[in-house]
């Protein structure tokens, strides 16, 4: 088992299959709210959905209805279970918050090098740590 | 975080229960972020209590009620109680909607949607918001100051306060912003604060920038490279104007997170390369010539593939007066064989009303629209498969959302298409 440790952004734990994207993410106009899939034409998670999934990529992009887009998830049951990524911005800390599920970040290694799509992942964002076991 | 009293004063509920629950969600965002203080802003730009039509009914059936004041409390403010929401604090404005209110049969729009919206509406003015309905609140009569400390959203707005005002405000969301509107507050990090402003990437332009379609590319061939980063351009960028600015910087902000771009000596941040980048050395220097302009027209060209085209939408981000001036003088008393949709705010329009410009293009068969776009609709005409477009961000976009081919090119192009029905655009 790998552990990372960062700063949790919003507390709670949760596990789960991690799904991996080395692209940041979209909001509104970029996944699909009702289902959680990824809809911008040219993103490699194109067509895949983080529904109960721990979501683990660089960071948010695109329109500031980023914040919007994943509350939504929240309430169509279609959010992810977690989320980890690298760069902070206002979109993605908002959006964390309002979707309320543990949030981890400022790793101490760059999870997109570490964690791979289907490895079981432990997020505790009330202490910021991260467990990894390698599928 | 370090809270100033009137901010304390506000989390004890000395200001209400809904100045509180929005305190309240303003510190947990704030934190997140890892900010230490909140700027005060009287410069709101958001979409306070707007809701569909999903989830006016999914409060209705969850919480048994799908009021303007459940759904800003419950979604808006995310609190867990159905509050009395206060009038806005200071100056605060509503960003774009879901449809015309005269033409929403035309957007495929319900009448119960409509008049839900038109409900929603006069609750927003009745709380002191203004109706301004755009993407392009700079346009239609908010303009701030350099230095203003802002909380707006729409990233092409705010990418455009940033870089070709100097106001200062991060890419808020709807609950942020709403949360601002009654607060007053919003958290002192990013673009309020100077050491973020300065330029991270240099962008070195060696191919002529001069047309507005021009512009556009290079926003998204910037917004591609950079991210979220700053991005200052230097080299052979050409005839700045609002419209270029609103259509680079709409670009960036769509293929990347652009929300602050410098260019050397058009920018009020960028009197030289070194202002700009604050005094360090650029992290990358990425060149743009002519081979990298022909790679970002063919990826905004990418879903065209039949040239047959149905429709030509205009206006993303919603168009300037200039705009209409142009259009309505391309369309020159002819008839076109395409629908055509121009959307803009509702002060341009007026003037666009009053200039004479709506009715030409309305004689030429097009449409005239204000508040949304097809993307934000959701709408295209019916039947559509094939779009002309004359903006990268809604080429980023609307393929996706609503399932056609679009092209991409000048408004000329898009012009031309309505004309003949055949998109000819190519890169000249």
């Amino acid at each position: 088992m790998i552990v990372l440790r960062g700063r949790g952004i919003v507390g709670g734990c949760a596990e789960g299959e991690a799904l991996v994207t080395h692209e940041a993410i979209s909001g509104w106009g970029g996944i699909d709210p009702m289902t959680g899939a990824v809809i911008e034409t040219r993103h490699e998670l194109h067509g895949q959905s983080f529904k109960d999934k721990v979501l683990v990529f660089p960071g948010a992009k695109g329109s500031s209805g980023w914040s919007n887009a994943f509350h939504m998830t929240r309430l169509t049951k279609s959010a992810p279970l977690a989320m980890i990524f690298n760069q902070m911005t206002t979109k993605i800390a908002l959006g964390a918050v309002v979707t309320r599920v543990p949030a981890v970040t400022e790793l101490d290694q760059d999870p997109l090098g570490v964690i791979e799509t289907g490895d079981w992942v432990k997020v505790d964002g009330d202490r910021g740590v991260v467990e990894v076991t390698k599928r | 975080m370090i809270l100033a009293d009137d901010e304390k004063a506000l989390l004890d509920g000395a200001g209400g229960v809904a100045k509180q629950k929005a305190m309240e969600l303003l510190v947990r965002y704030a934190e997140a972020l890892g900010a230490e203080r909140f700027v005060n802003t009287n410069n709101v730009a958001g979409v306070p209590g707007s809701s569909t039509m999903f989830l006016q009914k999914y409060f209705e059936e969850h919480s048994g009620d799908g009021s303007f004041e459940a759904v800003f409390s419950l979604y808006d403010l995310d609190a867990g109680e159905v509050m009395s929401v206060p009038n806005a604090a200071g100056n605060c404005c509503h960003l774009q909607g879901g449809m015309d209110l005269e033409h929403w049969a035309d957007l495929g729009k319900s009448h119960e949607a409509m008049q839900h919206q038109r409900a929603d509406e006069a609750e927003l003015a009745r709380h002191g918001v203004r109706i301004m309905k755009t993407c392009t609140p700079y346009l239609a009569g908010n303009l701030p100051l350099k230095g203003e400390h802002c909380a707006w959203m729409e990233s092409s707005a705010v990418v455009y306060c940033n870089s070709v005002i100097g106001a200062r405000t991060n890419a808020e969301g709807r609950e942020s912003t709403s949360a601002a509107m009654l607060t007053g507050k919003i958290p002192d990090w990013g673009f309020h604060r100077d050491e973020y402003r300065h330029a991270t990437h240099l962008i070195e332009v060696e191919t002529p920038v001069e047309t507005v379609m021009d512009w556009g590319m290079l926003g998204y061939f910037v917004g591609d490279v950079v991210e979220e980063d700053q991005p200052v351009l230097t080299g052979a960028i050409r005839q700045a104007d609002p419209l270029r600015h609103k259509h680079f910087g709409a670009a960036a902000a769509s293929s990347g997170g652009v929300e602050m771009y410098h260019i050397v000596g058009v920018t009020p941040e960028a009197a030289s390369l070194e202002m700009a980048l604050g005094g360090r050395k650029p992290v990358v220097t990425i060149k743009y010539g002519a081979e990298e302009r022909r790679r970002v027209y063919e990826t905004l060209n990418a879903t065209g593939r039949d040239p047959n085209v149905d429709y030509v939408m205009l206006g993303c981000p919603h168009a300037s007066i200039d705009q209409f001036r142009d259009v309505a003088r391309l369309l020159d008393g002819r008839k076109i064989k395409t629908h055509l949709w121009m959307f803009t705010s509702r002060a341009v329009k007026t003037v666009a009303d009053m200039s004479g410009f709506t009715r030409k293009i309305e004689d030429a068969g097009g449409l005239v629209m204000t508040d949304t776009c097809s993307a934000i609709a959701r709408a295209v005409p019916k039947g559509t498969q094939v779009v002309a477009l004359d903006s990268a961000k809604q080429v980023h976009y609307l393929p996706a959302m609503v399932g056609v081919q679009a092209w991409f090119g000048t408004t000329e192009d898009c012009i031309n298409a309505a004309l003949t029905g055949r998109w000819t655009g190519e890169l000249r």
